[in-house]
């Protein structure tokens, strides 16, 4: 965003785009110094404190900051911690996004299949789970599973079973969490594209006898390949940074950071132990990755010959 | 419509009854924590702590949302977020009409490169920069303010409300903008009294995005708002009644119920728009 080009920019005529100029920049303007100086700005001062030495002393100006280099990303490699925690954001996120993408993918195809008044109760019920604050979906969702007054525990007859205290429990109930408040977001999307989908296109399937099956796979999917794209890497960007739900419902993080993400675990870091620069690093680290991700998608689409 | 017609047409009559009964029965399962949610909130205390929790209750009572707005000023935090809430919302919608109308109507230089940096910048860890946004709201004076809410919420929700406007702003016919200018009208003109009020309902649509991550915002609230608790917003309102040790269950329940009506009211409104806006914007 800081490449402006003069004011005088080469304009390319289309139609309904006469005498662009400067207008476009000027419209342009207000969004690009919002996220000049709160998007852009931030990220690069994460970069620097990344390098530095900066902890609670330097904060309160006791000490002068240090430039450290990589110092702080060697640190952070050598931590054993650092790697189960990637390990498992990885693994948690990978899991979400495959039950998202598969609960929402099955749920629309059924709406299609159902007269008016199951799907409106579906698609009421899905707005509401939509809606539900992180906050309050995480409060909820630990009460249902609580080993004292919770209702599984009593319908499933699993006693006082404690889902939070075991590591794979406790992320098997953010997990149940995450899907249920995000795949009404592919539920709704994917079922707004099979709308879309001309109506001949699957009625020649059909006279050609294609099982249900066959038809989603070898007329759907392909047709449906673009908004499939997008709500993949949506749910990717979305539950590798899952925050809310992991602090409060394991506590911070679970016993001893059992449940820890990179997130969280960033946000320990500087704030609880005001280890402000590992935090930056480790920040860094998840922007990386989450970069590549949206870059090799980009790449995707372009080969697929999407226009943006 | 059709393809669910045509579809209905191709399923045999077991199997339709089959589908639509697992509807019912998964919208159900997916109500049931909201519908335990209210359930609980109006439960006497004695029958939330029970180990035998029943599906309903005889004696529904408003205990709980009693003690919920008689402790920690709780309609002050209700009024923050909605302060801070409202101020994201009307911002972003401006900033963001304005930029979707500039690269969905313009031509120009570094407009697929700005769209990619639109898409690009969705992926950033607003958590990650939870630390240098604190410096920068510490060296701005925001700290403790309603100000260091507002102010980094119109940033994130800037990218998606863009990237989902183009769509609502493409909508609108280019001959409109042609017969506009024809009669007279000046761009600002024909931005505002024009195509604004068209692209009006797929903004209020767009709106419950970021109104969503503002009023959802609990990490902000945590790190930015430390010793002014006037300051708080609901989240960290909830909070306050859910200690881990011992959680007052029946407060957490109606404080996340308070919590969630104005987001579920704003969701039934749009819900429509919503629908045909995120179709409208993936397609193209």
């Amino acid at each position: 965003m800081d490449r402006h080009p003069p004011a005088t920019t080469t304009v390319t005529r289309t139609q309904g785009a006469r005498r662009a100029g400067r207008t476009p920049w000027l419209y342009l303007a207000p969004a690009l110094v919002v996220l000049g100086g709160l998007l852009v700005y931030p990220v690069y001062q994460l970069g620097l404190i990344s390098v530095l030495e900066y902890t609670q002393a330097q904060v309160s100006g006791g000490k002068p900051t240090s430039f450290r280099g990589l110092g702080n990303y060697t640190t952070l490699f050598s931590d054993d911690q650092f790697w189960s925690v990637l390990l498992a954001t990885v693994v948690f996120a990978a899991a979400c996004v495959l039950c998202t993408l598969a609960v929402g993918c099955a749920l629309a195809v059924l709406l299609t299949r159902v007269r008016a008044v199951p799907r409106l109760a579906l698609m009421l019920a899905a707005l509401g789970a939509w809606a539900t604050p992180a906050v309050t979906g995480s409060t909820v969702w630990l009460f249902l599973f609580d080993p004292d007054f919770g209702p599984v525990n009593r319908l499933l007859g699993l006693g006082d079973h404690s889902w939070t205290y075991g590591r794979y429990s406790a992320f098997l109930l953010v997990l149940l969490e995450v899907v249920w408040c995000s795949f009404p977001f592919v539920m709704v999307t994917v079922y707004a594209g099979i709308r879309a989908v001309p109506a001949e296109v699957l009625e020649a399937a059909a006279l050609d006898g294609a099982s249900q099956w066959r038809i989603w796979r070898s007329v759907l999917a392909p047709m449906l390949r673009p908004i499939l794209a997008v709500v993949t890497i949506q749910s990717v960007i979305w539950d590798f940074k899952v925050f809310t739900q992991i602090y409060v419902m394991t506590n911070g993080g679970g016993i001893a950071g059992q449940n820890l993400v990179l997130n969280v675990y960033a946000y320990q870091k500087a704030f609880a132990s005001s280890e402000y620069s590992l935090g930056s690093a480790i920040g860094v680290v998840t922007l990386l990755i989450l970069l590549a991700v949206t870059l090799g998608y980009l790449r995707l689409l372009r080969r697929q010959g999407e226009e943006l | 419509m059709t393809l669910v017609n045509l579809v209905r047409g191709s399923v045999r009559r077991p199997w339709r009854s089959a589908a639509e009964a697992s509807a019912l029965l998964i919208a159900a399962v997916v109500a049931f924590p909201l519908y335990w949610m209210v359930l609980s909130a109006v439960k006497p205390a004695g029958e939330i702590e029970s180990t035998r929790p029943r599906p309903w209750t005889g004696s529904p009572t408003l205990d709980s949302f009693r003690r919920v707005f008689g402790q920690q000023e709780f309609g002050r935090y209700f009024l923050n977020s909605l302060v801070v809430a409202g101020c994201v919302v009307v911002a972003s919608a401006l900033i963001a009409f304005l930029a979707a109308t500039a690269v969905t109507r313009f031509r120009f230089r570094f407009r697929t490169t700005l769209l990619i940096m639109f898409l690009v910048a969705q992926t950033v860890p607003v958590e990650a920069l939870a630390i240098p946004l604190f410096f920068l709201m510490r060296d701005l004076g925001q700290l403790n303010t309603l100000g260091a809410l507002i102010l980094p919420h119109i940033a994130f929700s800037l990218p998606f409300a863009i990237w989902m406007l183009r769509g609502f702003v493409k909508a609108v016919p280019e001959a409109l903008e042609e017969a506009a200018h024809l009669d007279g009208a000046s761009r600002a003109r024909f931005l505002w009294q024009i195509l604004f009020p068209l692209v009006l309902p797929g903004l209020v649509a767009t709106s419950v995005f970021s109104f969503i991550s503002a009023w959802n915002d609990f990490l902000f609230a945590k790190s930015f708002i430390i010793s002014d608790t006037s300051q708080s917003t609901l989240p960290m309102a909830l909070l306050v009644f859910y200690k881990p040790d011992e959680p007052d269950w029946g407060g957490v329940m109606a404080a996340s119920t308070v919590m969630t009506i104005p987001v579920l009211v704003f969701f039934v409104v749009v819900q429509r728009r919503l629908v045909s806006g995120l179709g409208g914007s993936l397609k193209d």
